[in-house]
């Protein structure tokens, strides 16, 4: 489709609503149509500015302020939850070792898996996300931006909370995925489960939101001319990602609740004594659970289907193969759960039925690897850190996925199930399906988002540390892992002889800790001192390299008119833009779901405070509740408020027409 | 990066309704996964249901009449819902006004009748699963419904202000429409698996 | 490869009385084979892609420069090679689906006659193990060490009592979960006689690592002896100071937990003692038995198993000796 044809595209059966029925007249205001570039940059910065002052922060909407707070926050929840691996492997370091003992030992696990999958795993895919859908799809902002803003508010205010009860010894206990009975009622006295389940109803609160923002954003606010085969491959990744979560994630919400009224108000779902279930438990949270990995792992092959066309110099081959295959994953997470429970001894066929489409997940994924191999094949790549990162991914990424394809299998699952084995297969999926494509995101999007390089030097050198460190770390549990050590022990007995591998794998462990000081160390480093990106620093095609770096409030002057999937290279000399919209109000634009017609010039929200409350208030809520169920009545009274303050109109140009 | 205009959008319109306007997909997302919520409650209840033999497991059979006046409340409501709709498509202040009450009125109905079902289910949440599962379904859908009916009741506040005469307040209308019909629909699966499975068998 | 080259590494490691890797039993056997199938078959997979990997930047030295100037041509044969390895990819799960759908038949198979029922119970951390019989006399309970006759198939019903625990003797067979309200079934058996050791697979609390268990295989006659041995009360207290230390032992809360066969002591919620002595360790392998160890752990349970449900008994010196004297003669 060409450019020119776009206004003629417009003309959809529209109604003239503006001029019918009870409506206040329209205020016009000024439009940027012809408007000289200074005085348009001068509007704009007016009108999409965050506020100043401690409140104005508060306040902000701006996608881009808020995604960089979940990436720092994230980060820092991604520390701690090293930290917390850290003490536990010079715990296993050797055999009946004393520094820890099992009290802080299983808080230590259950921190350990519950910050890496809640509070850092899923925030950070998301956050980039919303950094980058916006810019990429060519709008100003993501939508439901005060939505957006309640939801970090929400997913903070979980962290702190969990490791608030860490620091006060009231930290779960029960592992990340608390089983019941252990972590009923009968068998955990205290607060310690109750801390879990409500902690998992923050987060998860707050990744729906998250994902229903991103959904929107993807369907509606597109750039004139986006249709659905010219979407970039990271924004299909995560358009799929936010169907999953919105199917995936009310399962663990579900499952959180039903134990927090066994535990709270006395019910018995899962108590095989008066008429419950203990495995209905395993069935509800692996139906949330496998579509988990998928949650994570899918942003990050969008990461490197970004990654690899910018160093392959070339469009990605099998653009609408990579797709299809996203899709596919997609639904067939949710076929898999049962290969969490083989050996709870469910029927025979049916263990059978869900190897097999255990097994097929390996197709689509498969095919995702084979299209990135073919890409690449095209001339030398140029090497790097981001692409080195990529590379890392697939040495990496493959093993835990032929690992993964030998849990599918029955009765091999049950040799190897809950134990060192599994820890390394999962690590190998989720560190080298996720952390190394999203390390290589962070030197790749790291200039877009500062403004600044980051240090070559230092990146090739943290690639190797990780590298080597990760695999002395992980690779050797596969080994002690079929020599018979289980998962969850604090501790083991010397004679079964597995101290010298630990010993190794702990160090393995700390070489690839340090790796992520020296990566702090380069974003700091890179932040203030780095050299000036420019706008495309790597030549990439998409359009968030088409605005300034960082991009300023308003992402784009105008709005990209998009006519190819690597607009950037379709288009050299000049980008072709839409005008005509408002300047003094938060004008973005809404276009049709497939082929992105322009439809509809929408008022995006301002700023406010509100979200803020309202994260307060359901927060205080929650957190209440793990003492009192008449916390849900009480905390509706705030909740109500601050969400009527929220929604309220308060006649800003934005509210009013 | 220089730029070429191609494109007007000065002739757009400032809103729009239905599935051309983002809140629309919104409300939908968030329908979508409560809706999931509710299947997966049901899925656990007949997860339970199938493992005993005895259904309903130790207590009589819950009084049906109750929710049986809600669920046909809810399905008449669903025709001035529909009413209000057409009157915000049109924009028209004065029928949405009336209607907005009509419909919070017919929200607050079925809350209250829905005060007698919580003892007619026969059971405590506390006697067994089975209890439990009952008053979770009815109190999950009770959730929604008080939300709905809050939130109805602060649109209706909101159409009689100045703040009313706005293309995108009547939007906010057709979107409580939408979910209205959502919470009504939610409910005959709910009320099915509630009065009628138990009497199956 | 990778497995053979940790074995140089940590020598020590392959001893494998408790390893997936050095298989016992038929069931153990089969899987072992298929583990090494599916590691030879995903390390020459993952070599293939590996060497794809690396072709690029070996073969060829130019890079690039017109990003979307394409050679149709090269994309055509790049359509066709992808799509052949997604069939071989394709070819190669549905074998593995297949492999891993008989293999599980195989072991199916193993215990359809077998002749001998224990019931295997979890607690929180130790392993109650009951011998079914029919005949009410002739049912044994006893703890955390099981005999088996070697060369016979003998099938293990595993429930539990209070959280899910699960049963794993990796160089006999795979695990199977021990869950309340759910029985579940599985048949193990050993080929020769030997000492084969497990422990908890699942995570069940505070002492979920020192959880362990002892499959002890020997020959028939030898298992029917100890079966018959064990089946008898608790041996008389042959010197003054057990003597004293079996009457101490009922007058002490011991008793309200701990069964001993022949006496007062009834309780049912920790390990049967008729026969401690004749077990090889102590609170679920966590310590070797001997009268040391017995007196640890009777003195100190919450710092050698913390957590453990086994509280303090404040006894002084003599008491302590007296109750160790008495138990270590319940052979």
């Amino acid at each position: 489709m060409s450019s020119a044809d776009l206004t003629s595209e417009r003309d959809l059966p529209q109604r003239d609503t503006a001029g019918k029925g009870d409506l206040a007249p329209e205020r016009d205001g000024p439009r940027d149509t012809g408007m000289d570039d200074a005085s348009l940059q001068r509007w704009l910065t007016q009108t999409w500015r965050t506020p100043s002052g401690i409140v104005g922060a508060l306040s902000s909407v701006d996608h881009k302020i808020v995604a960089r707070r979940y990436l720092i926050t994230a980060f820092v929840f991604l520390c701690l939850g090293g930290l917390n691996a850290v003490a536990m492997r010079i715990q296993l370091s050797g055999p009946r070792r004393g520094l820890i003992g099992p009290d802080l030992y299983n808080q230590l696990f259950t921190m350990h898996g519950v910050t890496m999958m809640f509070l850092f795993a899923v925030p950070i895919v998301q956050a980039t996300g919303i950094y980058l859908v916006p810019l990429m799809v060519g709008t100003r902002n993501i939508a439901f931006p005060r939505l957006n803003a309640f939801s970090y508010w929400i997913y903070v205010s979980g962290g702190i909370f969990a490791w608030v009860s860490f620091a006060l010894s009231m930290a779960p206990d029960v592992g990340w995925f608390a089983y019941v009975p252990l972590s009923g009622p009968e068998f955990a006295p205290g607060k310690r489960a109750d801390v879990w389940a409500q902690m998992i109803t923050y987060t998860e609160v707050s990744s729906l939101a998250v994902a229903v923002a991103t959904i929107v954003t993807v369907l509606k606010q597109r750039a004139p001319g986006m249709s659905l085969d010219k979407i970039p491959l990271y924004v299909w990744a995560m358009l799929v990602t936010s169907f999953v979560v919105v199917f995936a994630m009310p399962a663990v919400m579900i499952t959180s609740t039903f134990l927090i009224l066994d535990r709270l108000v006395g019910t018995h779902i899962f108590n095989p004594a008066e008429g419950g279930d203990a495995l209905l438990f395993q069935h509800l949270f692996w139906f949330f659970g496998h579509p988990e990995v998928y949650i994570i792992f899918l942003p990050a092959t969008g990461m490197v289907s970004a990654i690899i066309p910018a160093f392959a110099r070339r469009p990605i081959f099998g653009h609408l193969g990579l797709v299809l295959s996203l899709i596919a994953v997609g639904f067939l997470s949710f076929g898999l759960w049962v290969h969490h429970m083989f050996a709870t001894g469910l029927p025979k066929l049916g263990a059978s039925f869900f190897t097999a489409s255990s097994m097929m997940i390996a197709i689509p994924n498969g095919l995702q690897i084979f299209c990135w191999l073919a890409t690449l094949w095209d001339g030398r790549p140029v090497i790097r850190t981001p692409l080195l990162f990529v590379f890392g991914f697939f040495f990496i990424f493959v093993i835990g996925g032929l690992t993964g394809v030998m849990l599918a299998s029955v009765p091999l699952d049950l040799q190897v199930h809950d134990t060192y084995f599994v820890v390394a297969h999962f690590h190998y999926v989720l560190i080298g399906g996720s952390v190394f494509p999203l390390l290589g995101a962070a030197y790749f999007w790291f200039p877009k988002i500062t403004g600044r390089m980051m240090s070559e030097a230092l990146g090739r050198l943290h690639f190797w540390l990780a590298f080597i460190g990760f695999n002395a770390a992980f690779f050797p549990m596969h080994i002690v892992g079929l020599w018979g050590m289980p998962r969850r022990v604090y501790t083991y007995p010397a004679e079964l002889g597995w101290g010298n591998i630990n010993l190794f794998i702990t160090a393995g462990a700390a070489l690839f800790f340090l790796s992520f000081v020296l990566f702090t160390f380069n974003l700091v480093h890179g932040a203030m001192r780095g050299v000036p990106a420019g706008d495309n620093p790597w030549d990439a095609g998409t359009l968030e390299w088409a605005t300034s770096s960082p991009p300023p409030s308003y992402n784009f002057a105008r709005i990209p008119v998009v006519s190819h999937v690597e607009p950037l290279w379709a288009e050299r000399e000049a980008m072709p833009v839409a005008t005509g919209l408002r300047v003094d109000a938060r004008e973005l634009l809404i276009s049709t779901v497939a082929e992105a017609r322009p439809d509809i010039r929408e008022k995006s929200a301002t700023p406010s405070i509100w979200p803020l409350l309202a994260a307060v208030a359901v927060g205080a809520t929650f957190l209440y509740s793990i003492f009192t169920p008449w916390a849900i009545v009480w905390g509706a009274v705030p909740i109500a408020v601050t969400l009527i303050g929220w929604f309220w109109p308060k006649g800003d140009p934005e509210d009013e027409e | 990066m220089k730029q070429r205009p191609v494109a007007d959008l000065s002739t757009l319109p400032s809103f729009g309704v239905g599935p051309r306007s983002p809140t629309w997909w919104g409300t939908l997302g968030f329908m979508a996964l409560e809706g999931t919520g509710f299947a997966l409650a049901a899925g656990a209840y007949l997860y339970l249901a199938l493992s005993w033999s005895e259904w309903p497991l130790g207590a009589p059979q819950p009084n049906h009449w109750p929710g049986t006046i809600v669920t046909l409340l809810l399905i008449v409501s669903v025709v001035p819902n529909h009413i209000l709709n057409r009157h915000a498509e049109h924009c028209a202040m004065t029928p949405v006004r009336i209607w907005l009450v009509v419909m919070s009125l017919l929200g607050i109905a079925p809350l209250i009748v829905r005060w007698f079902e919580f003892p007619a289910l026969n059971i405590y949440w506390d006697t067994n699963a089975y209890g439990s599962m009952l008053w979770v379904l009815l109190g999950l859908h009770t959730t929604h419904l008080i939300t709905d009916v809050g939130d109805t009741i602060v649109l209706t506040v909101l159409m009689f202000t100045r703040h009313g005469y706005n293309g995108r307040r009547f939007g906010d209308v057709g979107d409580n429409v939408f979910y209205w019909d959502f919470v009504v629909l939610t409910w005959i699966p709910i009320y099915l698996l509630i009065y009628w499975v138990p009497r199956l068998g | 490869m990778a497995s053979a080259m940790a074995c140089v590494l940590f020598l020590q490691g392959c001893a494998g009385w408790q390893s997936a890797l050095d298989p016992k039993g038929p069931a153990a056997s089969e899987l072992a084979w298929l583990i090494w199938f599916f590691t030879g078959l995903c390390a020459a997979v993952w070599v293939l892609v590996m060497i794809a990997l690396a072709a690029p930047l070996v073969l060829r030295s130019r890079q690039r420069t017109e990003p979307l100037v394409l050679d149709a041509g090269a994309d055509d044969r790049k359509f066709r090679v992808v799509v052949a390895a997604l069939g071989v990819t394709a070819l190669i799960l549905i074998g593995l689906t297949l492999l891993s759908f008989f293999a599980n038949r195989t072991l199916a198979a193993i215990g359809s006659d077998a002749a001998l029922t224990i019931r295997v119970t979890g607690h929180q951390w130790w392993w109650e193990v009951r011998y079914e019989n029919a005949q009410p006399n002739r049912i044994l309970t006893t703890a955390n060490e099981i005999h088996i006759p070697a060369g016979e198939p003998v099938r293990l019903i595993v429930t539990s009592t209070d959280v899910i625990h699960s049963f794993w003797i990796p160089s006999l067979a795979g695990k199977l979960d021990l869950i309340p309200g759910h029985m579940n079934v599985l048949d193990i058996e050993a080929n020769k006689p030997g000492i084969y050791r497990g422990q908890c697979a699942e995570f069940c609390g505070a002492q979920h690592a020192n959880m362990g268990t002892f499959i002890v295989a020997e020959p028939r006659p030898k298992f029917d002896a100890w079966l018959n041995e064990q089946l008898q009360p608790a041996a008389a207290p042959t010197s003054g100071e057990a003597k004293a230390g079996g009457d101490l032992f009922v007058k002490r809360p011991c008793v309200m937990c701990h069964r001993i066969g022949g006496t007062r002591a009834g309780g049912t919620v920790a390990p049967d003692l008729t026969h401690i002595a004749s077990r090889q360790t102590l609170a679920a392998g966590t310590l070797t038995m001997s009268r040391g160890n017995l007196a640890a752990w009777i003195a100190d349970p919450q710092g050698i198993k913390p957590g453990a449900h086994m509280p303090v008994v404040s006894l002084n010196g003599d008491e302590l000796n007296a109750i160790v004297a008495y138990l270590e003669g319940l052979r």
